[in-house]
């Protein structure tokens, strides 16, 4: 029985969240590897184009809310999301067209247009506060849960709960869904082949008649859409604060370049690889041992390898190791 | 002269607009502002150097001025004897224990030959090391940080002159770059970029977390400065002296003795902090100096030329023999001691160390713009770009203001927009920032004051 209530310890406090947390980080590094890809340079303004997208969805969320639609026991920022993702193509392809257009028919070298989208990382940043405000924002509603870990405990007669939040099963789900699409794209229909060629060798692609502009203009479409739903999921998991999504972009390049820069499946699983190591590290064992280990072996302190306050560095080591070993990633970056 | 008179110019123009805050803002805040822009003037000349010189880019600055500011405490507090007492062997001898680990692992480096085996062996000892050095250092760390938390909480310094700290976060931030170039120099542009940055969050987690050394997110406050104090200078008769003598003219219209008196004592109290700010303005303008003349030396000498080849082209550069790693190394870890002194100088400004405020917004990406708006590759262009953006940095409110109120004079005082619009005036300096960027980087990619060099 003790083994059991260990095995739920673990699932409540490290597995569930990290695979929440792991697959908003992995929707999020696809989009900078898609960029990195296809358009080829780091994509610097990448929480603050997530946190674009989000306040889109807070604004329409409130909209519906004021007119009094809602989904019930779903939240109705799912409503909202399809509203904000058209405004966040918009505001990318604007950008593109004003910003980034100039510095890709030049063939600008790469850093060049890295320090451009820290241009657009201070405008998009503006843009954010001045509408929305720098303070934090909930926008959730409906069921909260969807096990209680009361509820478990009753139904079970275990010692340890499990709580199931509603947003973290909406999460994985709804990044399953997209990525399987986004892989279906990518690898059966022609224009996703085709990004496919124009990412792996540009100049054969463009030989063999591939649209370059079309290429492009669908890249910033798909990049939208994984930016405002992984921005909108992170936010109605935990809460919506312009300055935590500039700070994401950190694990999420780490993700990135962790699965392999230009490899979206490597970005994928990459996120998970960054959630997982985060949540692990930093996690106190103290109470999983009590339950394995018999009594005499209890250990005294809290069995933790490093502090929470040091979550981010985890990953960021994780990153520098990778970097220094193995650059193109654990999985070989650079094919799309 | 007539070639450089661009150059002065632009440096008239930036002086007259601080001269113009001095004049209708007032004085105090435009010497802060002059202040705060030679260290950023410091900052880019280290940044520059990097990117401009040997077009290494670095989005650590963040971490070196958050060293040079951990020097700035290290060096000037006095240190805590019962901290010390309590943990200061366990502190000790954990230093030891990584110097003893960092040796070792040099050993196996030097002595086998690459393999596997030789990966498990370092990887045994770093993590072996690390949970003794866990072991050792706790209880230490525990009880160091149980001295009077509300004061002390952690060992303190040296208790010597600030000035010196200066000289330590230069090396402090050359130290630190020495270990990251190692590692990461040889990674491509855009790599190293996240590199850099990514470390530099690091560094800061760990100064903000470890009380012991660095009190963490309770700040040190009250640093000792090297000029005088406000309250000292208001009470001595020297002062009071040159602050009636400048202001006679004013003093005399005040017939009354009394209210002369009250004027006189305003006057003074403003005085005194004007002039604490001007001793900051001399010191700063002294390394400012001392650093333009040593880069400009540097930047015409054989090895600066060297350092463009390199910059231009690396396969030719090492054609010819240069070693580009170790001279990329080298700019590396100049350029970051420099950035360093800016860290110390701005604790020394400030008086407290703040490891909360240490964002990459203010202390990296800022500085980025400064190098680009102000001309990457061009000493003078770097400093010019450090006073036009901080001076944007800090007006940005008020013109944002001005603007706001300029567009929405139509509407009434209470309106809800106008009253958002007010109240988001603090975030106009980042879209003025970002705005500035993206047009300097599209119709003046080589900033204000381009590079230019003359061959002699």
């Amino acid at each position: 029985m003790d083994f059991v209530n260990a095995i739920i310890l673990l699932l409540n406090y490290i597995f569930v969240p990290a695979l929440a947390y792991g697959s908003q980080l992995a929707l999020g590094a696809i989009f900078v590897t898609l960029i990195y890809g296809i358009l080829r340079f780091a994509n610097f303004a990448t929480g603050d184009m997530m946190s674009f997208g989000t306040m889109f969805t807070i604004l329409f969320t409130w909209y519906f809310q004021s007119v009094g639609i809602s989904l019930g026991v779903l939240p109705t920022a799912l409503l909202a999301i399809p509203f904000a993702i058209i405004f966040m193509v918009g505001y990318m392809l604007i950008i593109d067209k004003f910003v980034f257009k100039y510095y890709r028919v030049n063939k600008s070298p790469p850093v060049q247009l890295a320090m451009v989208s820290i241009g657009v990382m201070f405008v998009t940043q503006a843009v954010v506060r001045i509408i929305i405000g720098p303070s934090d924002r909930r926008f959730f509603d409906g069921e909260k849960f969807l096990i209680k870990a009361g509820e478990f405990k009753e139904m079970t007669g275990l010692n340890e709960g499990l709580a199931i939040k509603s947003t973290q099963v909406l999460t994985i789900i709804v990044t399953l869904i997209l990525v399987s699409t986004l892989f279906w794209f990518l690898n059966k229909t022609k224009t996703g082949k085709s990004m496919r060629a124009y990412s792996d060798n540009e100049d054969l692609a463009l030989l063999s008649g591939i649209d370059p502009k079309k290429i492009v203009m669908i890249t910033w479409v798909i990049a939208g859409i994984l930016a405002t739903i992984g921005g909108a999921l992170y936010g109605l998991d935990k809460s919506f604060k312009p300055f935590t999504y500039f700070n994401n972009m950190l694990p999420i390049f780490a993700a990135a370049i962790v699965g392999g820069i230009g490899n979206p499946f490597g970005a994928f699983l990459g996120g998970y690889v960054i959630a997982f190591s985060e949540i692990l590290l930093t996690y106190a064992y103290r109470k999983f041992f009590m339950y394995v280990l018999p009594e005499s072996m209890e250990p005294g302190g809290l069995v933790q390898l490093l502090s929470t306050d040091y979550k981010f560095a985890v990953s960021f080591s994780i990153l520098v190791i990778v970097l220094l070993y193995r650059p193109s990633g654990i999985f070989k970056g650079k094919v799309l | 002269m007539r070639k450089n008179l661009n150059v002065i110019a632009a440096y008239t123009i930036m002086m007259g607009l601080i001269i113009l805050v001095g004049i209708f803002q007032s004085w105090n805040i435009a010497l802060s502002i002059f202040n705060l822009c030679l260290i950023s003037a410091v900052m880019t000349m280290g940044a520059n150097i990097q990117w401009g010189y040997a077009g290494l880019i670095n989005f650590g600055i963040m971490g070196y001025t958050a060293l040079g500011g951990l020097a700035a405490v290290l060096i000037s507090v006095n240190p805590v004897q019962e901290a010390w007492s309590a943990g200061g062997s366990n502190i000790l001898f954990s230093l030891f224990l990584i110097i003893g680990m960092v040796l070792a692992v040099r050993y196996v480096l030097k002595k086998y030959e690459k393999s596997k085996i030789r990966t498990y062996i370092i990887s045994t000892i770093i993590i072996l090391g690390i949970i003794i050095i866990r072991f050792v250092s706790e209880p230490g760390i525990e009880a160091i940080e149980e001295v009077d938390p509300a004061k002390t909480g952690f060992l303190g310094g040296l208790g010597l002159p600030i000035i010196f700290s200066w000289i330590v976060g230069a090396l402090f931030a050359g130290g630190l770059a020495f270990v990251i170039g190692k590692v990461a120099l040889g990674l491509r542009a855009d790599y190293l970029a996240i590199a850099t940055l990514l470390i530099s969050e690091i560094v800061i987690a760990i100064i903000k977390h470890e009380d012991w050394l660095t009190r963490g997110v309770k700040n040190v406050i009250g640093l000792k400065r090297p000029a005088p104090y406000e309250v000292n200078l208001q009470q001595t008769d020297w002062f009071i002296n040159l602050v009636e003598k400048f202001n006679s003219s004013k003093l005399n219209l005040i017939s009354d003795f009394a209210e002369r008196q009250a004027a006189l004592n305003q006057f003074v109290i403003e005085g005194s902090s004007v002039f604490v700010k001007l001793c900051y303005s001399g010191l700063f303008l002294i390394v400012v100096i001392i650093l333009l003349i040593l880069t400009q030396k540097a930047l015409y000498s054989p090895w600066g030329r060297m350092m463009r080849a390199i910059r231009d082209n690396e396969e030719a550069a090492n054609a010819m023999g240069k070693n580009v790693v170790k001279q990329h190394l080298l700019i590396f870890v100049l350029g970051s001691a420099i950035v360093g002194i800016a860290g110390a100088m701005l604790v020394t400004q400030d008086g407290l160390f703040t490891p909360g405020s240490y964002r990459p917004m203010r202390y990296t990406f800022l500085i980025w713009v400064m190098v680009i708006v102000g001309g990457s590759g061009n000493n003078f262009g770097a400093i010019l770009g450090g006073f036009v953006v901080w001076f944007l940095w800090i007006e940005a409110a008020p013109i944002g203001l001005y603007l706001v109120n300029l567009t929405t004079a139509g509407l009434d005082d209470t309106h809800a927009l106008k009253v958002h619009l007010i109240e988001s005036v603090p975030y106009f300096r980042f879209l003025m920032m970002g705005i500035g960027l993206l047009l300097i980087m599209r119709y003046r990619p080589k900033g204000i004051l381009p590079e230019k060099i003359e061959i002699k």
